[in-house]
């Protein structure tokens, strides 16, 4: 398995820079620079930014774009005009998931789909496939370069307007053209810069020397699953469904899409195992495929740097996923305490 | 703040990253300071009991940053005497100072003739720079 690991236009930066460098889903990227603990502290305090060149991007276009997304995305589409954004779910026949990604519509018949870039060819594959007559799919991944700048201070470092979340505009930073797009990954304020591939290098600069923390995978997967954000993958995969992982607000049931009457039937019926966040009542950090005794398991687990603790989300059986509720963990052997707690697991004021 | 590279001479390792301050039929155990680096920030440190057998070569505990798990392995065997708290309480203590304050366990030595097969810093600086 000698492939070679595709690298994104800042990949000489992140070499400048010292980054420790790791193979994530074909591509080599930068895990941390400093340190994960103190690129979280910088998200969660002020600014931050990541290379997330390695995400996939597909342009839908043409007149039956709307109807062709409208079919196989779980959100519901009609309620996006051009400017907006929206999280959704591709699904399969099966209701599993097979990505989770953001939509913009860029025009009225144009829609950009960035997804998770383990996924980007089955995404493709999976649209190109069902394409109608009138609606044509792109893979553009290539001609660009994605920046997440992210926390309290990275509008205002970035000199950007605020804008409502899910929004989007045309802008420039320092003189860099860039699609300025309120959303992201941490659940902090700020945005994701997603720019043409040549000019990635110089935005990377230009948002560095405006004083954002240059932050690794390390502290996306640690910041993301703070707030309860599922990671496809591990929390969410083609063999899990929607409501079973808490996602039935992006799922507009009443509308025809792929499996819906699968996701319609768990809905109905009440799932058998429900994702759940909780914390570490012990000195313990859990991790993704650990046990969870009476049944469930680990997708993800991590030491949360802002509450000094082990945190994690699990699938557990349903008649035992209340908040409040008790869990014992299999740590390696050993049995630990946790307890299912709400949504997100990290706010601000509960910060120690 | 992290310490800086070294790998002290009067040390003997395991090819392991684990060191050992050998003290008559006593020694203070640790990770070395590639150890600590490969795995970044530690936060987290699953200690022996104290009174514990642990035996040369085999895992007698765990260390944890945010991203990784690594079992510790013992350099040399022996009953465990006492499991240093500090770590216990603050394991980023093993990144500042790791052949210092970031020891891990003293234990007592039950055949002191296994230190005659660990490494001297020489011998163990080779095994990093081919790590």
């Amino acid at each position: 398995m000698a492939q070679t690991l595709q690298r994104t236009p800042i990949h000489a930066r992140h070499l400048a820079l010292g980054a420790r460098l790791v193979p994530f889903a074909g591509w080599e990227m930068p895990v941390q620079y400093e340190g994960v603990i103190q690129e979280v502290r910088a998200v969660r305090t002020d600014c931050g930014v990541f290379d997330v060149s390695h995400m996939g991007e597909l342009e839908v276009e043409g007149p039956r774009a709307p109807e062709l997304l409208q079919a196989t995305l779980s959100n519901d589409l009609d309620r996006l005009s051009p400017g907006e954004a929206q999280y959704t779910l591709l699904t399969n026949e099966r209701g599993g998931i097979i990505d989770d990604l953001i939509v913009y519509r860029l025009e009225d018949f144009r829609y950009l789909l960035v997804v998770n870039a383990a996924n980007r060819d089955a995404a493709f594959r999976w649209l190109k496939e069902r394409e109608l007559p009138g609606s044509d799919v792109r893979d553009v991944s290539d001609e660009y370069a994605l920046l997440a700048v992210q926390g309290p201070r990275a509008l205002e470092r970035l000199g950007l307007p605020t804008a409502p979340q899910f929004t989007f505009a045309e802008g420039e930073i320092d003189g860099i053209h860039c699609m300025v797009n309120r959303t992201g990954y941490t659940g902090e304020e700020g945005c994701e810069l997603l720019t043409m591939a040549a000019d990635g290098a110089e935005l990377w600069d230009r948002v560095l020397a405006r004083g954002a923390v240059p932050c690794g995978l390390g502290a996306r997967d640690t910041l993301r699953l703070e707030v309860c954000f599922p990671l496809h993958g591990n929390d969410i995969t083609p063999e899990t469904d929607a409501i079973s992982a808490g996602l039935a607000w992006c799922c507009k049931l009443d509308k025809e899409f792929t499996g819906v009457e699968r996701l319609r039937e768990v809905k109905a019926r009440g799932p058998e195992r429900k994702l759940v966040p909780f914390v570490m009542e012990e000195k313990a950090i859990p991790r993704q495929g650990m046990s969870i005794e009476g049944g469930g398991e680990v997708t993800s687990g991590t030491h949360s740097p802002m509450l000094d603790r082990g945190i994690g989300l699990g699938y557990v059986p349903a008649a035992h996923a209340a908040t409040g509720t008790d869990l014992s963990i299999d740590v390696r052997g050993r049995s630990r305490h946790a307890r299912i707690v709400k949504k997100p697991i990290y706010k601000r004021e509960e910060s120690r | 703040m992290p310490a800086t590279e070294s790998y002290p001479d009067e040390l003997k390792y395991h090819n392991e990253h684990d060191w050992a301050r050998i003290d008559g039929d006593e020694a203070v155990l640790g990770i070395t300071w590639f150890a600590q680096d490969s795995l970044g920030e530690l936060v987290h440190y699953e200690p022996p009991n104290e009174g514990d057998t642990i035996a040369k070569d085999s895992s007698y505990g765990e260390v944890e940053s945010v991203k990784a798990v690594s079992d510790v392995i013992a350099p040399l065997s022996g009953e465990v005497i006492e499991v240093n708290r500090k770590v216990v309480a603050e394991p980023e203590t093993v990144n500042a100072d790791p052949y210092g304050e970031g020891w891990l366990v003293r234990i007592r030595l039950s055949d002191p003739a296994e230190a005659d097969g660990l490494l001297d810093a020489a011998a163990y600086k080779h095994v990093v720079a081919e790590s």
